[in-house]
C-alpha cells in the first residue's frame, strides 16, 4: 500500500453533524439509476474486474478460523487470478493482488508470516475494538488494537459504539475513535459503523462524519455479521459524506463497502458508485476497498468467460 | 432497417368472407338444409388489420437525430386518408362501443400483453426515431405504455360498475407530439379504448414510427379493425383530423400555441376537446433539503429526455441561504452527465429532436448570456446534442425564465421565505408540474397546496403512472391523462344526445360587443297600493349590481327594464359593462383564495343556511317567479323546493369530494386533490331561472371556487332577491358576485378577462362558440350548452357528477415515504 496522507481528523463540528437530514426515497432512486445510467461491457469490463480485485480485502471472520484456511486465504489474494487468464488478459506482469486479507485479531501472526514467506505487498487488516458487537469495556477494544498493530496489522478496521450513536451521544463516539486512531499508530484505520445497527441514513450520515472527524482513514459499511450490510444506498449516503468531508476539509477518506458483496455485477455497480459520485481518484485500494470472501471467486470466473469464451465450473479454479 | 410506406391502418373492406357453397347450386333453402343436415360454411370473421398504400402519395423521410441518418420512409396522408382512418373509426365504434366491459378489457390486456413481449424491439425503435436514449424508453417509456394499457384494461372491466351515467363519446382524434411518441399515444389510446371510443391518431411530423409498430401490435394483439388507426403526415393533418365532422372529441398533446388554434379550430362544434400543453415547471429547494438528494431531483426535473418534456423542471428557486452551495454541488454533478448516441447505455442524455430544435435552444441561451447571465454548461459531442445548461444572473423579467425552451436549460434563481417561493413559482402562464424538495414534511405539504399546478412532487421531479392524472393549470392546459380523473376526457353524461353542431358563420369581433341601455318603460305595471287609505304606493324596489360582497350601481348608470309575465315593466336592473366585469372579477379573486381555503364544513354550513334561509321567503320567490314567468303556482313552487334541495345537494358535497389516494408504483402517498377551479364565469339561462341559477352557482362555490354570474337576461331578479339571501347567510362578499344586463356583452368580457379560470356559458350557440373560441386567449376551460336546452330538475341533468367534474381541478401530490433502514 503506497504511503497516502492520512486523515489526521479535525476537530468534531456538532453544528455540521446535526445539519445534516438525508431523503431515503431520493437515495434509493439515484442507487437503482446509478446501475441503469452506466455500464462496462467487453473488455472494459474484464479490466474494470481486475481492478475490482485489486480492490478486495479478501476476508475470513469466522468462530471455525484456523492457521490453515488463513494461509490458503492468504496463497489466494497474492494470486486472485489464475495466471493463465492474467496471460489471456495481457496482465501477467501487472502485479495484481488483492487490496488486503482481513482477519480476526489471533490470526493476524499467521497471515503476515504467510505473506511474508510468498513476498508480496499484501498488507493484513485486523478487526478490532470487540468485533463485531463493539459491546465491551473501552480499555480493553484499544488493547486488541495495540496488540494487533504489535503483530504486524497494518490495517485494524475498528467498530464504532453503535450505543453512542443511536442515543446521538456524538462527542462521546468522537472522542472513542479519536482514541482509537491514537492506538493505531501508524496502522490505517477502517471505522466500521454497522450501518445496519443505526436505523436511518442520516444516523449513517453523521456517523460517518463523526469518525472522519476523528481521523478514520476509511469509513466502512458493515462487519457483515448485522441484518443488513453493503448496499448501493448506504454506500451512496456515506460516499456523499465523504465528498462533502474532503469539500471542506480538503482531505480524502477511503471507502469500504462489506458484507453481501458476492457478484462480479456487484463488484461492477461499487465502482460505478466510485467514480460517479467521489470520481476516478476513488477507484484504487488506496481510497476503496470492496470487504469479500465470495466475490473473488465469481470475478475470477468471469474473467474465465471473457478469456475463453465459456464458462469454468467453480472446481476448475483455485479455492481460497 | 425495413422502410415501412405505411399511411393508415383500417379494415379492408374488400375482404368480405367467402362462402363455399358452389354458386351454379344457389344457395340451399333451409327445406333442403332441413333434409340433407350437411354442414355450412362458418367462416370465422377475417377481417384483420391492414395497412392502407394509398397510391401517389409523397413520402417523408424519418431520420435518427444522434446520427443523422434516413430510417425509414412514411407516407404523407391526405384528406383523403384521414377520412378513410376517420370512417373506419365511426364503423368499429357501432360495434367496440356496444361490447362489454369485460370484452374491452380484454383486448386491452391482449395488447399490453404483446407490448410487454415487443418491449425491446419498440424501446429501440423509439431511442432511434427520437433520439433519446435506450435507457430511457427502456426503463421509462415502455414501461409506462404497458402499465396505462395494464390500468385501462382495469377501467374497462370496471367501467359498466364503476363508471353509471357516463358513456362513450364516439370517434377520438389525438394528436401527440415527439418528445414521448408513443408513452403519449398510450395516454390517449388507452382511456378512450376503455370507454368504448375509437381512435383517429396522428403521431408527430418527425416520430411516427413506434406509433406504426404499436399498430401492427395492435393486430398482433387481435384489436378488431378500425378500433385504432394510424394516420402520418404533416402538421396540417392535424387540424384535418380535429376538424372532422365525425371525430366526437379530440386529444391533443403539444404546444400551447397550438393547442390555442384547435381550441379556435373546433368552438362551436360540440367535440369534446382536451389539452396537455407547455410548462415552465417550478423545483423548490428549501434550506431544509436534502441538498445532494435535491440535486438529483434536479437532474431528473430538466435533464431526462434532454429536457423536451413538458412537465420539465425548468426554473431552480433555491432559498437564498444555500443558493451558492447548491449551485456548486450542482456543477459539480453536471460535470459527470455524459451525452451521447440514443443507443449508448452509458449516456445520461441523447440528440435532441433536430437541428431546427438545437438552433432555437441555442438562441435562448445566447441572449441570456448577451443579456449578462453566467452560463454553465457542460461538453456535447458534434451533432444534433446540446450540453446541460444552467443559467445564474437572471431574474423574472428575462426571456428563458418566463418562456418555455423545451431543452436541457435550467435557469436558477433565488428566494427568501417560503411565501416569496409560491409567489416565485405561481409567477407563470404556466401550471404543469412543480417539485418541492424539504425534510420539513409541514412546509412540503404547504408549499404543494399553494403551488397551482396539476402536480406537485415532493423530493422527486417528472414521476409518472397510469394510476395519477398528468395535466395542467392555468395555460398548460385541461384534461388529465391517467387516473380515473382522466377518464372524464373520453366519456359524457348517459343523458346527453349527440352534440355535433355546425358552427354559425359570425364575425367574433363583433359578438357582444355592444348593449342598448332601456329608456323608462311607457308600460309600467300597476303600482300597488300598500296603504289600507288607498294613498301610499309601494316602496319603490332597487335592483343593484352585486359583488364583492355590496350592492353596487353599474358602471355607466344605465339600466335595463325588466318585463313581467304580460309584457310590463316589473322591474329596473343594472346594465353592466366592461368595467363592472373589472370590478366584480377583481373582487372575486380577492375572495377565492380565502373561501378555498376555509374548511368543506365551513362552506357547507353557508350552503345549507343559505337554503334555510331560502325556504323562510319560500313563498315570495314563488309569486315572484309566478309574475315574471307567468308559470304556474305549483310550478314554481317545485322550483323553489328544488333549489333548496340543491342547496342541500351542494353543501352536503361540501366535505365530501376532496379527492383519493391513488395507487400507483411508488412507495409512499399520492394523494388526488380536487382543487376549486378558481374564479368562474357563469351565464345562466332563462328557463327556470332561479333553480338553473343556484344549480351552476352552488356547485362551484361549494368545491371552493368564485363565480361571477350573470343571471338570467329575461328573468334577472330572482337573482337579485337572492343576494339578500346571501347576505343574511354568511357568505363572505365577493364569493359569489351577479352581473345583470346583455348577457352577450358581460360574456365577452368575462370569457376575454384572463384572470378568469373557467367560463361557463347556457345560452346560444354562436355564444357558445364564441367562448370556446375566445377561451383560448388564456386557455380558460370552458362548459358551454351549444343552445341546448336541460332539464334542470333532474338530478342527472342539473346535479349529476358532470358538475363536480367542472367545479374542480386535480392536482396530484406525490409523496415519497420512507426512511426506515435497516432495523
Amino acid at each position: 500500500m503506497a504511503e497516502i496522507d492520512r486523515n489526521p481528523g479535525i476537530p468534531l463540528d456538532l453544528s455540521w453533524v446535526s445539519s445534516v437530514s438525508v431523503n431515503l426515497p431520493s437515495v434509493k432512486r439515484r442507487a437503482e439509476t446509478l446501475t441503469t445510467r452506466r455500464t462496462v461491457k467487453k473488455h472494459w469490463q474484464a479490466a474494470w474486474l481486475l481492478r475490482a480485485v485489486t480492490c478486495i480485502d479478501l476476508t475470513t471472520l469466522s468462530g471455525d478460523d484456523t492457521d490453515g484456511n488463513v494461509e490458503r486465504l492468504c496463497h489466494k489474494a497474492a494470486n486472485p487470478v489464475r495466471t493463465d487468464l492474467l496471460d489471456g488478459l495481457g496482465m501477467t506482469e501487472a502485479g495484481i493482488t488483492c487490496g488486503a486479507v482481513c482477519v480476526y485479531p489471533a490470526r493476524v501472526p499467521a497471515a503476515v508470516r504467510t505473506l511474508k514467506r510468498l513476498g508480496v505487498q499484501v498488507p493484513v487488516a485486523a478487526v478490532a475494538t470487540g468485533f463485531p458487537s463493539g459491546q465491551y469495556r473501552f480499555k480493553t477494544r484499544c488493547e486488541e488494537i495495540s496488540l494487533a498493530v504489535a503483530d504486524g496489522a497494518m490495517e485494524i478496521d475498528i467498530v464504532i459504539n453503535r450505543e453512542m450513536a443511536l442515543t446521538g451521544n456524538w462527542q462521546g463516539l468522537y472522542d472513542e475513535v479519536k482514541a482509537m486512531r491514537a492506538a493505531c499508530g501508524p496502522a490505517h484505520m477502517k471505522a466500521i459503523l454497522a450501518v445496519g445497527d443505526l436505523g436511518s441514513m442520516t444516523t449513517v450520515a453523521r456517523a460517518s462524519l463523526v469518525a472522519m472527524m476523528a481521523g478514520a482513514d476509511f469509513i466502512k459499511t458493515s462487519t457483515g455479521k448485522e441484518g443488513v450490510n453493503a448496499t448501493l444506498p448506504v454506500g451512496l449516503v456515506m460516499c456523499r459524506a465523504i465528498r462533502e468531508y474532503q469539500q471542506h476539509t480538503g482531505i480524502k477518506v477511503g471507502f469500504k463497502p462489506a458484507g453481501g458483496i458476492r457478484t462480479a455485477k456487484d463488484a461492477l455497480a461499487w465502482l460505478i458508485l466510485m467514480k460517479e459520485e467521489l470520481g476516478d481518484a476513488w477507484l484504487n485500494n488506496h481510497m476503496f476497498r470492496i470487504g469479500a470472501s465470495g466475490l473473488l471467486a465469481d470475478i475470477e470466473r468471469q474473467l474465465f468467460h471473457y478469456v475463453y469464451g465459456r464458462y469454468a465450473a467453480g472446481s476448475e479454479l483455485p479455492m481460497a | 432497417m425495413r422502410t415501412l410506406v405505411l399511411a393508415t391502418l383500417t379494415q379492408d373492406i374488400n375482404m368480405a368472407g367467402v362462402v363455399g357453397i358452389n354458386k351454379a347450386q344457389g344457395k340451399p333453402t333451409i327445406s333442403q338444409i332441413f333434409n340433407t343436415m350437411e354442414y355450412g360454411p362458418a367462416p370465422e370473421d377475417d377481417k384483420v388489420a391492414q395497412w392502407v398504400l394509398p397510391d401517389d402519395r409523397k413520402t417523408y423521410e424519418t431520420s435518427d437525430p444522434c446520427k443523422d441518418r434516413v430510417l425509414a420512409s412514411t407516407i404523407q396522408g391526405t384528406q383523403q386518408d384521414v377520412d378513410q382512418a376517420v370512417g373506419a373509426a365511426r364503423e368499429a365504434y357501432v360495434s367496440w362501443s356496444k361490447l362489454s366491459g369485460h370484452a374491452r378489457a380484454r383486448h386491452l390486456y391482449s395488447i399490453a400483453r404483446h407490448i410487454q413481449k415487443h418491449s425491446r424491439l419498440l424501446a429501440v425503435v423509439e431511442a432511434l426515431d427520437n433520439g433519446k436514449t435506450v435507457r430511457e424508453t427502456r426503463d421509462c417509456d415502455i414501461p409506462l405504455v404497458a402499465r396505462h394499457l395494464y390500468y385501462h384494461a382495469g377501467w374497462a372491466q370496471l367501467k359498466d360498475t364503476h363508471m353509471q351515467g357516463w358513456k362513450a363519446i364516439g370517434v377520438v382524434g389525438a394528436i401527440v407530439p415527439w418528445n414521448f411518441p408513443v408513452m403519449l399515444l398510450a395516454w390517449k389510446v388507452c382511456p378512450a379504448l376503455a370507454m368504448g371510443n375509437t381512435v383517429v391518431l396522428k403521431p408527430a411530423t418527425s416520430t411516427r414510427l413506434s406509433a406504426l409498430l404499436f399498430a401492427e401490435i395492435c393486430a398482433e394483439a387481435g384489436l378488431p379493425a378500425g378500433v385504432f388507426n394510424v394516420v402520418t403526415g404533416g402538421g396540417a393533418m392535424g387540424t384535418q383530423l380535429a376538424t372532422h365532422q365525425d371525430v366526437d372529441k379530440v386529444a391533443f398533446t403539444g404546444s400551447t400555441e397550438v393547442g390555442q388554434i384547435l381550441r379556435r379550430a373546433t368552438a362551436g362544434t360540440g367535440k369534446k376537446l382536451s389539452l396537455e400543453l407547455g410548462g415552465k415547471s417550478p423545483v423548490v429547494v428549501f434550506e431544509s433539503a436534502d441538498l445532494d438528494s435535491a440535486v438529483e431531483g434536479v437532474v431528473d426535473a430538466i435533464w431526462f429526455n434532454q429536457g423536451q418534456v413538458c412537465s420539465a423542471g425548468s426554473r431552480l428557486l433555491v432559498q437564498e441561504s444555500v443558493f451558492s452551495r447548491f449551485i456548486d454541488k450542482l456543477k459539480h454533478r453536471m460535470s459527470s452527465l455524459r451525452l451521447g448516441s440514443s443507443m449508448d447505455k452509458t449516456a445520461d442524455m441523447g440528440a435532441v429532436i433536430d437541428d431546427g430544435q438545437r438552433k432555437a435552444i441555442a438562441q435562448y441561451v445566447d441572449e441570456a448570456r448577451r443579456h449578462g447571465a453566467q452560463i454553465h454548461q457542460v461538453e456535447a459531442p458534434p451533432g444534433c446534442y446540446y450540453p446541460p445548461t444552467l443559467i445564474t444572473g437572471v431574474s423574472t423579467t428575462s426571456r428563458c425564465v418566463i418562456e418555455e425552451i423545451f431543452g436541457p436549460v435550467l435557469v436558477a434563481m433565488s428566494f427568501r421565505t417560503a411565501k416569496e417561493a409560491i409567489a416565485l413559482a405561481n409567477n407563470s402562464i404556466y401550471g404543469l408540474g412543480a417539485s418541492v424538495f424539504t425534510e420539513k414534511m409541514t412546509l412540503g405539504i404547504e408549499v404543494a397546496r399553494m403551488i397551482k399546478a396539476g402536480a406537485v412532487w415532493i423530493n422527486c421531479h417528472n414521476m409518472f403512472d397510469a394510476a395519477a392524472g398528468f395535466g395542467g393549470y392555468k395555460q398548460s392546459g385541461y384534461g388529465r391523462d391517467g387516473g380515473k380523473e382522466g377518464l372524464y376526457e373520453y366519456i359524457k353524461p348517459s343523458w346527453e344526445g349527440q352534440l355535433r353542431f355546425t358552427p354559425p358563420n359570425m364575425n367574433l369581433e363583433k359578438f357582444g360587443a355592444t348593449y342598448m341601455a332601456d329608456g323608462p318603460s311607457l308600460t309600467p305595471s300597476t303600482p300597488q297600493i300598500v296603504s289600507g287609505d288607498g294613498t301610499l304606493p309601494r316602496v319603490d324596489r332597487t335592483y343593484k349590481l352585486y359583488y364583492g360582497g355590496a350592492q353596487k350601481r353599474p358602471d355607466a348608470n344605465y339600466c335595463r327594464v325588466v318585463k313581467d309575465a304580460t309584457g310590463k315593466a316589473f322591474a329596473l336592473v343594472g346594465e353592466s359593462n366592461r368595467k363592472d366585469v373589472r370590478n366584480a372579477v377583481e373582487a372575486a379573486g380577492k375572495a377565492q383564495s380565502g373561501w378555498e381555503r376555509r374548511s368543506g364544513f365551513n362552506r357547507s354550513q353557508i350552503l345549507y343556511y343559505i337554503g334555510e334561509n331560502l325556504e323562510q321567503r319560500r313563498e315570495e320567490f314563488i309569486s315572484h317567479l309566478t309574475t315574471v314567468t307567468g308559470c304556474k303556482d305549483v310550478e314554481a313552487a317545485a322550483e323553489v323546493d328544488c333549489t333548496v334541495e340543491r342547496l342541500f345537494h351542494w353543501a352536503a358535497l361540501c366535505d365530501k369530494h376532496g379527492g383519493e389516494v391513488q395507487e400507483t408504483q411508488v412507495y409512499g402517498t399520492v394523494l388526488r386533490v380536487h382543487e376549486a377551479v378558481g374564479v368562474v364565469g357563469v351565464a345562466c339561462p332563462d328557463q327556470r331561472p332561479l333553480l338553473a341559477f343556484v344549480s351552476l352557482v352552488a356547485p362551484a362555490v361549494a368545491r371552493g371556487s368564485a363565480v361571477v354570474v350573470i343571471p338570467s337576461q329575461s328573468y334577472p331578479t330572482l337573482a337579485l332577491s337572492l343576494y339578500q339571501v346571501l347576505e343574511t347567510s354568511d357568505l363572505p362578499g365577493g364569493v359569489i358576485n351577479i352581473l345583470t344586463g346583455n348577457t352577450d356583452h358581460i360574456t365577452k368580457y368575462l370569457t376575454e378577462h384572463q384572470d378568469i379560470q373557467a367560463m361557463w356559458y347556457f345560452g346560444s350557440l354562436a355564444g357558445s362558440k364564441f367562448v370556446e373560441h375566445t377561451s383560448a386567449v388564456n386557455l380558460k376551460r370552458t362548459w358551454v350548452n351549444y343552445g341546448q336546452q336541460r332539464n334542470w330538475a333532474d338530478q342527472d341533468e342539473g346535479a349529476g357528477q358532470e358538475f363536480l367534474y367542472q367545479a374542480t381541478q386535480v392536482k396530484n401530490v406525490w409523496l415519497t415515504a420512507g426512511d426506515i433502514f435497516a432495523n
